[in-house]
């Protein structure tokens, strides 16, 4: 290049193409997304979160907790596991038949297939469909995060590192006393943890003439304060918790499909 | 007068018109880039003591470590190379550094955007977008004054009296016309009160991420390298056609990487940056055959020197981009996306990679430009073995870190050990880094008392004969 101007076209030309395939494309691909339909329920996903959980979001964009949590999950594939719902008027011959067919850890078409062999018999057959990957191994979800997981998040904040674990699920997997704790003295929940403590986030104060309804119960001796006090959290901490929560993306949807667990009886 | 007397002469005027613009830029990075690994230091000491500032929200590990690697990119290493830039450009044009009064205007602004930023993310207004945590008012400054500073460049460059171009100029010159796109873009669509919907924005953020620290990085190291390099070497650069060739597929193919394999967004997204990564391996190769062309068998002593910090620099880019490429193979992306390795590479990019070459560049210039020596010149070469030593703790540790936490599947804990050995690496690259304060901010005052001295002596001395009334 003998002049400014060829650099000129270079830079251009190729930063243009990067900048509509990567910037323009999803803006448009993405941006008009829509609420979607949760699968077998029928229900809208994803719903708009509580006033509350909306101000966590931000004391955790803040915070930036995102330093060191992710909140995506990913996925491998799927396998099917063929389950006998009835046994249907020849019950003997689909037992047999049972007994010779392998029946977990299927593909979608092995499946159909054992399906429609069970249902030759005149019995009938449900799949059941789970996600499988290290992060699904690590019981951290039931299926990778997809974009409609994040419709509503302004910050979107998805990570790059986990210094922690993913928190894509952590409000299905966790419970609200839990977590407090877990911010306040996270060593008195998991000792090899290296999260910073978010004392700042509570207010140790003296017991009045009830303890705070609020206040954090059941504290290991390292973490509990002093005889006569609580540990009482900020509404930033609430709010925080709340948002926490509110992150459970644990529905079967058209782009993600899997059987949910049936209810616990 | 013999033409080598004129050369130097108008060498010598044009470092003089670099002074002051100069100054401004390199004094603020230089300060930048000790509190940033100051406040690295710190974050990275959560690691062993993580009840460390429960009391006080400005300084936990998520304040911390963003306004320590935004003080890094933004506070050093992007004002360090306009800088070198500019002074480049003026060499190179054999004139002067036109607008000098816009490049002190625009340093002082930068430097503005970037304390204001450092305390928006310690406060917690951090926008939450990697690289871009600045918040807005910060964003703005930091804008303005890059324009202005790059028009500084482009009157250089385009009044200049040696017309010739040299493949310095093609990667620095991209380098100023990259900024700007990607930094309005990324901010128009992601930062202001109307961001794109859902995950748009993370690909967005990764778009800039990728363009900022590995392109742009890439585009204003190597333009620095090639021409430091052979001016020290005493050897063209060979060739210009292998030049020419990395400058496009770095520019083709480099600023489509940086979507992670697993992200919640359409497919195509990151099945195009892992395709990119894969091409990636050609400007790399192109840029290992003309490094390998300067630097084997130059015949140049440097024990710590401006040569040595480039020499290191630019190899440590070939490692870090390989680094890059190999975390865009499927198999291993696997293994090691979300673990420290990923910031094991951004680290050596920025420390290993361009803060070397931009250290070693200011070292040569800021002598020549002042008209003095350096006050610590062995500072200068302690320096360089400790940040040699730091980038290369630093950058093994993660390494070691993610690749424990990857085979590991995030097993709580995984990893520690590697993560405490990398504290060491940032306190060494920080003691390092006090050399370069330390040499500019003496050599500044020394200026500064100079000129007060004969400003002095002019007021104090007695009138010429002449104006004497009789």
């Amino acid at each position: 290049m003998k002049s400014g101007f060829g650099v000129f076209f270079a830079v251009a030309v190729t930063l243009s193409l990067s900048w509509l395939g990567f910037v323009v494309a999803p803006a448009v691909q993405l941006g008009s997304a829509k609420q979607t339909t949760v699968l077998i329920s029928g229900d809208t996903w994803p719903q708009q979160r509580t006033g509350e959980a909306t101000l966590g979001q931000q004391i955790y964009r803040a915070n930036g907790c995102v330093a060191c949590h992710t909140t995506q999950m990913r996925q491998d594939g799927i396998i099917c596991d063929v389950v006998l719902a009835k046994p249907g008027k020849n019950p003997v011959a689909v037992t047999n038949l049972l007994s010779t067919l392998k029946l977990s850890g299927l593909t979608k078409d092995q499946a159909d297939e054992v399906s429609q062999q069970i249902s030759d018999k005149g019995g009938t057959a449900e799949t059941h469909i789970s996600a499988t990957g290290p992060d699904i191994k690590n019981d951290w979800g039931v299926r990778r995060s997809v974009a409609a997981d994040f419709l509503y998040d302004a910050p979107v904040q998805l990570g790059n590192l986990r210094a922690g674990p993913d928190l894509a699920n952590i409000g299905a997997r966790s419970a609200s006393s839990l977590l407090m704790q877990h911010l306040y003295a996270p060593r008195s929940i998991n000792q090899a943890s290296t999260m910073p403590s978010y004392k700042f986030l509570f207010d140790v104060q003296k017991i009045g003439d009830a303890p705070s309804p609020d206040a954090l119960k059941d504290l290991p001796k390292d973490a509990a304060p002093a005889d006569g006090f609580e540990v009482v959290p900020k509404p930033e901490a609430k709010q925080l918790v709340a948002y926490l929560l509110s992150l459970h993306a644990d529905v079967p949807l058209y782009e993600a499909p899997f059987t949910p667990a049936a209810p616990k009886p | 007068m013999n033409p080598a007397d004129t050369n130097q002469d108008c060498s010598a005027k044009i470092d003089a018109s670099c002074r002051v613009p100069l100054l401004v830029l390199f004094n603020g990075a230089a300060l930048w880039l000790v509190l940033g690994l100051a406040l690295s230091l710190f974050a990275s000491l959560t690691f062993h003591a993580p009840e460390q500032f429960s009391c006080c929200p400005y300084m936990t590990y998520g304040h911390a470590v963003a306004a320590a690697s935004d003080l890094l990119v933004y506070g050093f290493v992007i004002p360090a190379a306009l800088g070198v830039m500019l002074w480049i450009f003026a060499r190179l044009s054999q004139d002067k550094l036109e607008l000098p009064l816009v490049v002190f205007l625009a340093g002082h602004l930068w430097h503005l955007g970037v304390f204001v930023g450092t305390v928006g993310i310690l406060t917690g207004h951090s926008t939450g977008y990697q690289w871009l945590e600045y918040p807005r008012a910060a964003d703005a400054l930091l804008g303005v004054a890059f324009v202005l500073i790059a028009i500084s460049a482009f009157a250089t460059f385009g009044l200049r009296k040696e017309r010739e171009l040299y493949p310095s100029h093609w990667f620095l010159l991209a380098a100023l016309l990259v900024f700007p796109w990607i930094y309005s873009s990324a901010n128009v669509f992601i930062v202001t009160n109307h961001p794109v919907r859902g995950v748009g924005q993370a690909v967005i953020n990764w778009w800039f991420a990728n363009n900022l620290i590995f392109v742009w990085l890439a585009l204003a190291g190597l333009g620095i390298a090639f021409y430091f390099l052979p001016k020290i070497a005493n050897r063209p650069l060979h060739s210009r056609f292998w030049a020419l060739f990395a400058f496009w597929t770095l520019l083709l193919f480099g600023t489509w990487l940086g979507i992670p394999a697993g992200a919640p967004v359409p497919a195509w997204l990151p099945a195009a940056s892992q395709f990119a990564s894969l091409l990636m391996i050609v400007p790399i190769v192109a840029t290992a055959v003309i490094l390998k062309n300067i630097l084997w068998g130059a015949n140049v002593k440097c024990f710590g020197g401006t040569y040595c910090y480039i020499r290191f620099g630019s190899v440590m880019f070939v490692v870090s981009a390989l680094m890059l490429v190999a975390a865009g193979c499927p198999d291993f992306s696997r293994t090691v996306e979300f673990t420290w390795f990923g910031t094991a590479q951004a680290q050596l990019q920025i420390l290993g990679f361009a803060t070397m070459i931009l250290a070693g560049a200011i070292y040569e210039i800021i002598p020549r430009t002042m008209g003095t020596a350096l006050p610590f010149e062995k500072f200068k070469t302690l320096q360089f073995f400790a940040s040699v030593l730091g980038v290369l703790l630093l950058v093994i540790s993660l390494a070691v870190a993610g690749i424990a936490q990857g085979k590991s599947n995030f097993a709580s804990g995984a990893g520690k050990i590697a993560l405490m050995v990398s504290t060491t690496g940032w306190l060494f690259l920080l003691l390092g880094s006090l050399s370069l304060l330390l040499n500019i901010l003496v050599m500044t005052m020394k200026w500064k008392l100079g000129l007060a001295k004969s400003a002095w002596a002019a007021i104090t001395a007695p009138l010429a004969d002449s104006e004497v009334k009789s």
